[in-house]
């Protein structure tokens, strides 16, 4: 069983997101994404500076086995990508909620937020 | 309903993640695919390749039935246990299924691919015709490969046969043991390191796997088998090849026997025709230069245009050996050193290089 922690806000589609104190939301994908997923070779984030729109696809993971779209649980801009993940993909299968997040994002509204699942939601949503 | 190997239970014990795969329940990986793929690379690893079809060839008419179902010439084949790698052909010259053949003692044994089964033994049955050969499937028996520096040695000491002592690589024995009867050993595989593929009951397949799993040999699943082959610049069927692909254009030309001349074997005709116009396209390698993933199906661009000529991605992965994306490309004959891959809309560099990237755990990609 994977790990699911309770402060996060998640989409069925497998990413977390985190608001931080000061207000922008960090994104990832679920311990339970990343184990079916496979070993992860490669994350392509968007760039810094970018917009992104709430449900639509904000960057790309993809494993040994294949590529899986990234969708941004928050409409806003990109302040920050982890760039960790360039040269070590493989943090999103050790740590996904941690070392391994994605990207960052100043939000427009964290209204967006109240549309992504709570723990419980996502945990019935991938059935554990 | 999926099929099972004999092994199935074995691999649900061990944690491996069973997929669909060409209709079988087989494990993907075990944990980590990566980690499989390096294990065989420096040490030795296990596959259960049950899956696969073994077909017995018997009866007086075997030697000229297969000499005409078959491009490859099985008159090569001089000792018993020796194998040879072969495509069997359409009358249009494309490719019903890639397979190895070994000369037994009693007639020839063919391994082909599970994709493929019904059709291959359908238009084995069919091609028979005239011939006095029996064809007899043999899904009583199960097959594990072991691959890597310490494959030969690890079995080896298991088996204690003298059998396998020198055994020469492409050739295989059946075993004359007690304790191993029916077991078919042979030097062959499919990851680019030595090795042993083994035949053997169905009923000693779980035992024999655990005594392998004592002796340090690490069980790898289906995922780094496809890793592991695409670095050797192996041919997946379905992939690098189909029926309506020549072998001439899918790196096989040197499965083709053209002499004897008198030799007709099916599909000789066209691809005789097409062998001495020239091919129009050829199999290669190709290394990603720009930061990404290589995918089959992914389109290949000669030059940096719209007008410019295309070839195919047919199998392509990342590279956990050489840590960067590697794949196989159908391209025109003309391709130069480097070319365009369209991955998501990006037109991203990469090298092209003949198709064998990694053999015997070390790096040998040649530039074109």
């Amino acid at each position: 069983m994977s790990e699911l922690r309770a402060e996060l806000k998640y989409l069925s589609s497998h990413e977390w997101a985190r608001v931080e104190d000061d207000g922008t939301v960090t994104i990832g994908i679920t311990d339970h994404a990343q184990e079916a997923l496979g070993d992860v070779v490669f994350v392509e984030c968007p760039e810094v500076g970018s917009t992104v729109t709430m449900g639509e696809e904000a960057g790309v993971v993809e494993s040994v086995k294949a590529a899986s779209d990234i969708f941004s649980p928050v409409s806003g801009e990109v302040i920050a990508i982890n760039e960790l993940l360039e040269d070590a993909p493989e943090t999103v299968n050790s740590s996904p909620f941690d070392d391994g997040w994605f990207f960052k994002v100043q939000p427009d509204s964290l209204e967006d937020l109240e549309n992504a699942l709570d723990m419980e939601a996502y945990k019935a949503a991938i059935d554990e | 309903m999926l099929k099972e190997t004999p092994l199935v239970n074995v691999h649900r014990s061990l944690g491996g993640k069973l997929v669909d795969f060409g209709g079988w329940n087989m494990p993907l990986h075990y944990g980590s695919q990566v980690e499989e793929h390096h294990f065989v690379r420096k040490h030795a690893g296990m596959f259960d390749v049950s899956h696969m079809t073994v077909v017995d060839i018997t009866g007086d008419g075997s030697r000229s039935y297969l000499r005409r179902l078959l491009a490859n010439d099985i008159d090569k084949l001089k000792l018993v246990g020796k194998a040879l790698y072969s495509g069997m052909l359409n009358e249009q010259g494309g490719v019903i299924d890639d397979l190895i053949v070994y000369l037994m003692t009693d007639g020839y044994r063919l391994v082909v691919n599970c994709a493929t089964r019904e059709k291959d033994l359908a238009w084995m049955e069919k091609q028979a015709e005239g011939f006095a050969v029996n064809i007899q499937e043999k899904p009583e028996m199960a097959m594990i490969a072991v691959q890597g520096p310490k494959a030969l040695s690890a079995v080896d000491e298991l088996l204690q046969a003298p059998e396998t002592k020198d055994l020469k690589i492409f050739q295989g024995v059946p075993l004359n043991s007690e304790t191993r009867q029916g077991f078919f050993v042979a030097r062959t595989g499919y990851t680019g390191e030595d090795g042993y593929e083994i035949i053997l009951p169905a009923e000693q397949a779980e035992a024999f796997w655990m005594e392998l799993k004592e002796a340090g040999v690490h069980p790898c699943g289906l995922g780094a088998r496809d890793t592991l082959r695409l670095e050797a610049g192996m041919n997946l069927y379905g992939h690098e090849m189909d029926e309506n692909i020549s072998p001439l254009i899918a790196n096989m030309a040197w499965t083709i026997a053209w002499a004897p001349e008198e030799r007709d074997f099916i599909g000789r005709v066209a691809i005789e025709q097409e062998h001495k116009n020239g091919v129009a396209e050829k199999l290669v390698g190709l290394v990603l230069l720009d930061k990404g993933v290589l995918r089959a199906e992914q389109k290949v661009l000669l030059e940096d245009t719209a007008e410019s000529a295309t070839g195919i991605i047919t199998s392509g992965s990342f590279s956990p050996t050489l840590s960067k994306s590697i794949a196989l490309a159908r391209v025109p004959v003309n391709i130069g050193s480097e070319c365009f891959v369209e991955i998501r809309n990006k037109k991203l560099r990469a090298q092209v290089v003949k198709p064998n990237f990694v053999r015997n755990g070390k790096n040998v990609i040649q530039v074109f």
